[in-house]
């Protein structure tokens, strides 16, 4: 298709914390001056910057990507930022890709960050502006409804149980135990304690979500020649692909996400896969509720409809399984700084296939990994397959 | 190289943190007043949500007829052909029993918020709305379920002239 | 009716609002500019040797290079008036008794944007220099207004 081949030699983040003291532009610097450390770059060699930062509401900072540009060292360079809610995370990537792709630049540094704590008193009140203002917020809903409601369709349709979708939470606050920057890793966390956590709005209970979050995650990606020449384990960005799909979220099957099955078949297709299922080593899907993952896992082609949750009890998702499912530990385990969350799932497959993930290693040397990320209002799926 | 690095930035903080006042900070609150065009579409639901009745709109070519009504079909991005004035039943197509409300306080009696499948319109298409009159623990998918109006003088044009959806009595 | 007219009987606008707070924490560097400004009463920045800049507000990080700064200087108090206005309206756009002149006043190479007192309007000019006026240390509590404004030297 005339698009160059684009690698990610380098990554840096920050831990994931409920309450950061840095500010947004802090957190930012902090994973970007990482990013270049590990790879030994300097701002002189960054030829372009795209950076993903959320709802500009939950900091009361208009322009709120441009605020922190300068901390992801956008200073007198091209710049550009891009948002799609939760799925910024895989999104903006996507942006570096093609701006590298397309031949335009050499190196892009990509920065995701976000500071949801500032919002007082909590950040969960912000999630009222994601509701339509004249239809739906006279009804003073929360955010906690929509995903109560698509859980409950999803379990109802195919008839999975509370036991069976609690595996997710289970599995991924083990496997954040081994991540240095997570927030709620846990290794001893078992099915009852998912299960006799509160009610929030059921059949959502408190450990069925991931926690409000501050962090920022950052990578470098160069084409090919430059990448070859920085490091020797490159991670090569192998398909990309995005969707949307309408706002009006009541008018759609909720039991299934279309728009992740679209973006992961131009993914596939870029990349040449042809039975997901085998070809992809280890999956990071988002998981900001445990049903989502499995949910998505779905809609990625890589479960039928309604089996998902067999992949969790037959152990082909542990790390030792036959496809690995967020060895990271995920948005339940590590936290969930809405932009951020995604780009940590890409850092992860960097480290993952490079066979620098310390604890969290999949065995076997895995050479090819997805991540995927979904926002706004049940709308948008992103999809990277990265491969070595 | 996770694997290499010992120490990852970010400080994290405790809200005893601020009280003690061992970091300073400041607050802000902004004042966002908004006063937002109803449009077309949107502006034609609330008349007829005025008049005790739920409207949608008709898409010939797509086949579809969709709630709340737009002026343009979002799948085959043409002007839609009619407003279509629909039932005011409906079938609970997924619900959720929320003990928190929109700013974290928690509540005994569970809030019904529910997604329903209005009569009139294409499967799958419906609105948000409230369960209410009815016992929480017998709410069901696929119940079928009446809109309860306000009284005509109290209604204003708002998705509130429906007070919340009960469940129709099976003869 | 025809779709694409407005029905007459429709609302046309619902209003409503954005209920947003923040709590900011001013961060590793906001800590110590801004207890240095409540403590002692003087105007810190932070210099990066690579790009020979000194950031004031300071910062941990040079914008240019990436680098992190530990280098903290005193920029001392008094600077240079760089530009300045006249506001004559208040937020809601009522008129203001007598204008308030707001100022941005040169330190290192950033600087302050603050308010000028002891001032008339046509007694301002660019390239003066201004000294900061604090509040008495009783009343700062870590906040720019713990200067309470700038005036002529």
């Amino acid at each position: 298709m005339g698009m160059r081949k684009v690698a990610v030699v380098g990554a840096g983040m920050t831990k994931f914390v409920r309450r950061a003291q840095e500010t947004p532009k802090e957190l930012s610097w902090e994973a970007a001056h990482m990013a270049l450390e590990s790879c030994e770059m300097t701002m002189d060699d960054i030829e372009a910057v795209c950076l993903g930062t959320a709802p500009d509401a939950f900091d009361g900072i208009h322009m709120n990507g441009e605020y922190l540009s300068d901390g992801a060292g956008a200073w007198r360079k091209p710049y550009m930022r891009s948002y799609v809610g939760g799925g910024t995370g895989v999104f903006v990537p996507i942006q570096g890709w093609y701006h590298i792709a397309s031949g335009l630049f050499d190196v892009v540094m990509v920065v995701a960050e976000e500071k949801m704590s500032s919002y007082y008193p909590h950040a969960q009140a912000a999630f009222l502006t994601i509701f339509d203002h004249t239809t739906e917020r006279p009804l003073k809903p929360n955010l906690l409804w929509i995903f109560a409601m698509e859980m409950n369709r999803y379990m109802t349709t195919y008839g999975i149980s509370k036991a069976d979708i609690a595996q997710v939470a289970v599995l991924h606050k083990r496997n954040a135990a081994d991540h240095p920057c997570a927030l709620l890793g846990d290794a001893d966390i078992t099915l009852d304690d998912i299960l006799k956590s509160e009610v929030l709005a059921w059949p959502v209970q408190r450990l069925d979500v991931s926690p409000v979050s501050d962090g920022a995650v950052a990578v470098i990606l160069a084409a090919e020649h430059v990448a070859k020449r920085i490091t020797d384990k490159p991670v090569w960005i192998e398909g990309v692909g995005w969707h949307l799909d309408t706002g009006y979220w009541t008018n759609r099957d909720l039991a299934y996400p279309r728009y992740v099955e679209y973006a992961a078949r131009m993914a596939y297709d870029m990349a040449g896969i042809k039975e997901p299922r085998k070809e992809i080593h280890i999956v990071e899907p988002y998981d900001p509720f445990d049903y989502k993952a499995l949910h998505h896992l779905e809609g990625l082609q890589l479960a039928e409809r309604g089996k998902a949750p067999e992949l969790y009890s037959d152990g082909t998702a542990s790390r030792t399984g036959n496809m690995p499912v967020c060895p990271s530990g995920g948005l339940l385990g590590v936290g969930n700084p809405i932009a951020a969350a995604g780009l940590m799932k890409i850092a992860e497959l960097f480290w993952q296939l490079r066979g620098e993930a310390g604890a969290r290693q999949v065995p076997g040397q895995p050479r090819r990994g997805l991540a995927q990320a979904w926002g706004d209002l049940m709308q948008v799926g992103t999809v990277v397959i990265m491969g070595r | 190289m996770t694997a290499n690095i010992k120490e990852f930035p970010g400080i994290s903080l405790n809200e005893q943190d601020f009280a003690d006042g061992k970091i300073l900070y400041n607050f802000d609150k902004l004042n966002g007043l908004y006063a937002w065009d109803t449009g077309i579409g949107i502006g034609s639901y609330l008349a007829s949500l005025k008049n005790g009745v739920i409207l949608g709109s008709h898409c010939k070519t797509c086949r579809k007829v969709v709630v709340p009504p737009r002026t343009i079909c979002e799948w085959c991005f043409r002007p839609m052909d009619e407003f279509v004035p629909l039932k005011d039943t409906g079938i609970v197509n997924t619900f959720s029993l929320c003990y928190v409300t929109w700013d974290v306080q928690r509540i005994k009696d569970p809030e019904i918020p529910a997604v329903i499948d209005i009569d009139g319109a294409s499967p799958m298409h419906g609105i948000m709305h409230m369960l209410g009159d009815v016992d929480p623990q017998e709410v069901k998918i696929g119940m079928r379920v009446q809109a309860v109006w306000k009284p005509t003088s109290e209604r204003k044009g708002s998705i509130n002239d429906i007070q919340y959806f009960k469940p129709i009595e099976e003869k | 009716m025809a779709l694409l007219n407005r029905d007459p009987n429709s609302p046309v606008v619902w209003n409503g609002e954005l209920p947003i707070t923040n709590r900011y924490t001013y961060g590793l560097a906001g800590e110590k500019f801004f207890r240095t400004l409540k403590d002692e009463g003087r105007i810190l920045g932070t210099h990066c040797p690579h790009c020979d800049q000194t950031y004031v507000p300071a910062a941990i990080f040079c914008e240019r290079c990436l680098a992190k700064l530990d280098d903290w200087v005193d920029v001392g108090t008094s600077g240079e008036v760089n530009t300045f206005t006249f506001l004559q309206v208040n937020l809601n756009g009522s008129p203001l008794e007598k204008p308030e002149i707001i100022a941005f006043v040169r330190f290192g190479d950033g600087g302050l944007i603050h308010r000028l007192g002891e001032i008339t309007p046509d007694q301002v000019e660019i390239g003066m220099m201004v000294q900061a006026v604090f509040k008495p240390s009783s009343e700062r509590i870590g906040s720019i207004l713990d200067i309470d404004y700038f005036k002529p030297v």
